[in-house]
Parts: structure tokens; C-alpha cells; sequence
């Protein structure tokens, strides 16, 4: 608009000409409509439309000649009663808890560990969210390395405890563990700093006076910090449960780029079982009723932990 | 009394955690600097070989993989992106945070639904069909317009603006007769500087390891860097020298910035944690 023809100067918008009056008026009545409408034009073209569309899709029949025809829920009661949907609903949910339990309990402890007085405070912090910026592929890439059969860190590890060489990509669980590790790898420091954020908020004077009253330092923790973070908790839960269903990058990678998710789908997730109809079967109604279906399950696992979460915090 | 300081058992915790942390990276290093029946062996190598550069240029001048090209496509992509999201979000935070006008509890209620929203699985059929039809795929366009669409960069701004700014400054620059713009530009901009760096780096780090719309929506000919990396370890699975030598490529702009912002980028998350 009139940055440019406006004057520096100071004046007083009460002494304005009537032409400049009208004008400021419209800039104060318009101009915040202006500033957020690119978000919101954005917003629609790439928001509410594909939103929409999914909808609209899922309703429809495709097949690979092109041909479209209306099939109503039909794509849905379709993945209801296909064992391939439901296999890889469990894995993505086996694998969200293989990976978000212990992920929270050490993200926790790591907390309250990073949460003491010691030096270098800011080069430990860095140390520990090194992993949430390194990219997620060639992390991933790294971890198919370590978990190899034949030659992987991990099995030679094992292999000092007696343990066999494990096959992590070809049976169900350790192919779980492996993803999970990788997931934990990544979050773990960052769920740790997004504690620390909220432990800090914790008036220390209330440690102060549990010492007085006898407290242990291990009955402080459960008995004021952990009910203090209840809502930081919340946070992090719901940002997991959205992560960690919609997880992707970790499981493809794992399989060579392949959305198949194994030889029998034992790792194949819900947004790679998206991805596999939509992309490779181009069975796009399907495609779209399952990513409806995605939607839905982040939902409940959004809900039944958030109500977790209030539980725990609440009754200690 | 309370006692701040650790115990013994808290130091071994941290160092622990650091040396898991570390230890992928150093692990790529060590891998990406020795020959390929170095990184076969049983016992594996633990420390860097002399290999790094010989592989990296392996890996740079590699037919099939445009590891290169990946390269330049990330960061045209992540920096554009970047660039019009925090231009973006620091407008309309500016117009949520001091301005008033109808309609903006409703409004704002629509960006944190989007937020809660995970768009990119939802809508990837359409978003495909949309580039389809518009001739996009494969090119870079299709991968940078649906991630101008960033919720949390509206409402961190709108955050950020509202405590960097206090409401009775943007007033008096009214009263004195600046227009919207130039208060945003003379005022506002100013103050909301560190906000606009944490979310500038926050969306450079989120593009730079974007993965599932660029393999649905790119071909192997012009690929992102993750792509790139995708393919090198789809057609050359054993060949763990080269693979490593290109995801130590990938990730070096990455631990660039971490280590050019480090304080910011863990101030940042701390506030937003707390603030959200």
C-alpha cells in the first residue's frame, strides 16, 4: 500500500486532508483482513481442498484404466474387511508403544537429569537434540546398517551375550524394536528438553520446603515435579501420538524405500499402506478412505491418552 | 536443603546420553571414511579411515543418484520455503497479535486447527491429483506450495508479536499517523527478529528432511537430497561406503545451522514449550 508515499515525519492523522482520512480509515479497516489473507488463501488451496477431496475420492471406485464409479462407504467397509489395512494398524500401533513408552520415561529422567546445576549447561542441551537435526533418512539408513544381519554392530553386539544372529527386517517384533530405536533415537533428547522447558516453570521453592518436611529427592520427583508437568505431559503426548501414527520415513527406509514395509508387511505402517494404494496400485478412493481411517485413529489415540495423561497426573 | 547439584549417577546419565547420541553420527563418519570391505567386517572398524574424500566424490559424481542436483534442489526448496513462510507468518501473527478486526478468535481457531491437522497424510491423494493436473510433477513447485501452508509459523508469530510488542507502541505509531505497513515494517519487524530466526530455522530443518511427498511427487531424476539417498541405498544396498559418504553430505548443512544457532534453536523450544 502507501509506505512509500507516506511521510516520515510525525502528523497527527486528525489533521489529515479528507482524501488521506478516508484512506487511513480503509487501511485500518482492511488491512488486517490483507495481512493474514496469503495464509489463508494458502490455507484453502492446500487445506481445505485436499481435506475435501479426500472425502470426496474415498466415495469413488478407481481403477487402474481410469474409470470412476460411485461406490458410497464402499471403500470403507472394503478396508474394514481387508487383513492388509488391519496389519498394518497393529504394526503402526505395536510399534507407536514399543517406541513412545520408553521414549517418555527416559525423556523424563533425562529431564530431570539435565535439570541440575553443572557446566557446560548449553553445549549438553545441543548434545542431546544433535539427533532431531540430523535428517531422518540418512539416520535411518544408518540404523538398517547397524541392525544388518550379517555384519551389523548391534548382532555383533549380542553375539558377546550368546544371542544368534538376529534378523531384524524379516520378523515381526525385532523389526519393531529396530524402528522403535530409531524413532527413540530421534525424540528422546527433544522430548527431554520440552520437559526440561516445563520443570523449569516449577517454583523451586516448593522443593524447598519438601526437604524441610523429610522428602527424598526420588519421592520429590513423583510427588511435585510429575504432577507439576502435567500439562508440558500433555504436550509431548499428543505431539508423539501424532508422530508416531503417522509414522513414515523410518519404516520405508528400512525396507530399501519400499513402502511394502518387509517381505510380509511385519513393519508396513498406515500412512506407507496410504501411500502404497494411492501410488502404486493407483487405487486413489481406497487410498483416500484409508487416510480418512488414519485420521480417525489419531484421533481416538489422541483422545485415550490425553485421558491417560489427566489420570496419572491427577491421582498422584 | 535441596541440593542442585548431580550425583554421580545423574553424570553417567548425561554422558551416556550424549555418547548415544553422537554415536550414529560418528558411526556414519567411520563408515563413510573406510573401504567397503572395511565396513563388512567382523569386528567392525571404529575409527575414521582415510577414505572420506575419495567416497564423497564417488558418491558426487554418481550417474544415477544426482546427488548433487539433490543437494541444490534441498536447499532451493527448504530456503524458499523458509523464506515466504516466515514472511507469511510474520504478517498475519503481526495482524492477530495488535490488530482488531471481525472475525479473529474465529480465524485464529482455524490456524490451530490446521496445526492439529496432520495435512500432509490426509490430503496426499488430492495434493497428487492437483499437481497431476497441473503439470507439476516432478518439478519443485509441487514439493514447495503445500508447505507454505505452516499453521504452527502463524501462530508462533502471533505468540511472539504479542509479548515483543506491546500493544500501546503499535497505538502511538497509529496516533502519529503510520499506516498498517509501516508500523509492521518501523515496529514490529524489528522486535520480532529472534522469533523470525526460530522459525526460520525450524522450517529449514523440517524441509531439508521433508521425505514422503517429495518420493511420491518427485522422480529419481530430480530428487531432493533424502530422495537422492533413497536411491543410492535402493540400487547399491551393500555398498555402504558410497551410502554413507552421502548421508554424511546430507545432513553437514543440517549440523551447520545446529551449530550456528544451537543457542537459539534450544532457547526456542524451551519458550514455545512453555508458551503452547
Amino acid at each position: 500500500m502507501s509506505i512509500d508515499t507516506l511521510p516520515r515525519a510525525v502528523r497527527p492523522s486528525r489533521h489529515l486532508p479528507p482524501g488521506r482520512r478516508w484512506r487511513s480509515r480503509l487501511d485500518v479497516k482492511v488491512m488486517p483482513y490483507t495481512l493474514v489473507s496469503p495464509y489463508f488463501i494458502l490455507f484453502a488451496a492446500f487445506g481445505l481442498f485436499p481435506l475435501a477431496f479426500t472425502l470426496y475420492y474415498s466415495l469413488y471406485d478407481y481403477d487402474l484404466a481410469g474409470t470412476t464409479e460411485w461406490t458410497g462407504l464402499g471403500n470403507y467397509a472394503k478396508l474394514l474387511a481387508d487383513e492388509d489395512f488391519w496389519n498394518a494398524v497393529t504394526n503402526t500401533v505395536g510399534i507407536f508403544f514399543l517406541a513412545t513408552i520408553p521414549q517418555l520415561l527416559l525423556a523424563l529422567f533425562l529431564a530431570n537429569a539435565l535439570n541440575k546445576r553443572f557446566r557446560l549447561r548449553l553445549a549438553v542441551r545441543m548434545s542431546v537434540l544433535l539427533p532431531l537435526v540430523t535428517s531422518v533418512v540418512a539416520v535411518a539408513v544408518v540404523f538398517t546398517q547397524l541392525f544388518a544381519r550379517d555384519w551389523g554392530l548391534v548382532n555383533w553386539i549380542l553375539s558377546w551375550f550368546g544371542v544368534d544372529a538376529i534378523n531384524w527386517r524379516a520378523e515381526r517384533i525385532p523389526s519393531w524394536l529396530a524402528i522403535a530405536t530409531m524413532v527413540d533415537w530421534r525424540w528422546t533428547g527433544y522430548n527431554a528438553i520440552i520437559f526440561l522447558a516445563g520443570m523449569q516453570t516449577i517454583p523451586r521453592d516448593l522443593y524447598e520446603a519438601a526437604a524441610i518436611d523429610g522428602a527424598t529427592r526420588r519421592r520429590q520427583f513423583w510427588q511435585i515435579t510429575l504432577p507439576m508437568l502435567r500439562p508440558t505431559m500433555i504436550f509431548v503426548v499428543l505431539n508423539s501420538t501424532i508422530g508416531g501414527l503417522t509414522l513414515f520415513s523410518e519404516p520405508t527406509t528400512f525396507y530399501g524405500g519400499n513402502v511394502d514395509g518387509g517381505s510380509q508387511g511385519q513393519f508396513q505402517t498406515v500412512a506407507m499402506f496410504v501411500v502404497k494404494q494411492g501410488f502404486r496400485e493407483f487405487d486413489y478412493g481406497y487410498a483416500a478412505a484409508a487416510a480418512w481411517l488414519l485420521f480417525l485413529l489419531i484421533l481416538v489415540g489422541a483422545f485415550v491418552n490425553f485421558m491417560f495423561v489427566r489420570r496419572i497426573g491427577g491421582t498422584k | 536443603m535441596t541440593n542442585w547439584s548431580p550425583t554421580r549417577i545423574t553424570r553417567a546419565m548425561l554422558a551416556l546420553a550424549i555418547v548415544l547420541s553422537a554415536f550414529p553420527l560418528y558411526w556414519m563418519l567411520v563408515i563413510a571414511s573406510r573401504t567397503n570391505s572395511d565396513a563388512v567386517a567382523v569386528p567392525p572398524p571404529f575409527l575414521p579411515g582415510g577414505n572420506l574424500g575419495q567416497n564423497i566424490v564417488a558418491v558426487l559424481n554418481n550417474e544415477d543418484a544426482h546427488f548433487l542436483l539433490g543437494l541444490t534442489n534441498s536447499f532451493i526448496v527448504a530456503s524458499v520455503v523458509t523464506v515466504s513462510v516466515v514472511i507469511i507468518s510474520t504478517l498475519a501473527g503481526f495482524s492477530f497479535a495488535s490488530l482488531s478486526f471481525k472475525g479473529k478468535n474465529v480465524l485464529l481457531l482455524l490456524v490451530l486447527l490446521t496445526m492439529a491437522v496432520p495435512l500432509q497424510q490426509m490430503g496426499v491423494v488430492p495434493l497428487y491429483r492437483l499437481m497431476v493436473s497441473l503439470g507439476w510433477t516432478g518439478t519443485l513447485k509441487a514439493v514447495i506450495l503445500p508447505y507454505l501452508l505452516n499453521g504452527f509459523g502463524v501462530f508462533l508469530m502471533a505468540q511472539y508479536t504479542r509479548q515483543a510488542v506491546p500493544m500501546e507502541l503499535v497505538e502511538a505509531a497509529r496516533v502519529d499517523g503510520a499506516a498498517t505497513l509501516r508500523i509492521w515494517w518501523n515496529v514490529v519487524l524489528p522486535a520480532v527478529r529472534p522469533g523470525m530466526a526460530v522459525l526460520g530455522i525450524n522450517t529449514f530443518m523440517l524441509m531439508w528432511n521433508d521425505f514422503m511427498w517429495p518420493l511420491i511427487v518427485l522422480t529419481p531424476d530430480n530428487p531432493t537430497v533424502q530422495i537422492a539417498i533413497t536411491s543410492l541405498n535402493a540400487r547399491f544396498s551393500t555398498n555402504y561406503t558410497l551410502i554413507f559418504a552421502g548421508t554424511a553430505l546430507s545432513i553437514i548443512p543440517l549440523i551447520a545451522v545446529f551449530v550456528a544457532f544451537g543457542r537459539q534453536i534450544v532457547g526456542g523450544l524451551m519458550e514455545g514449550a512453555v508458551k503452547a
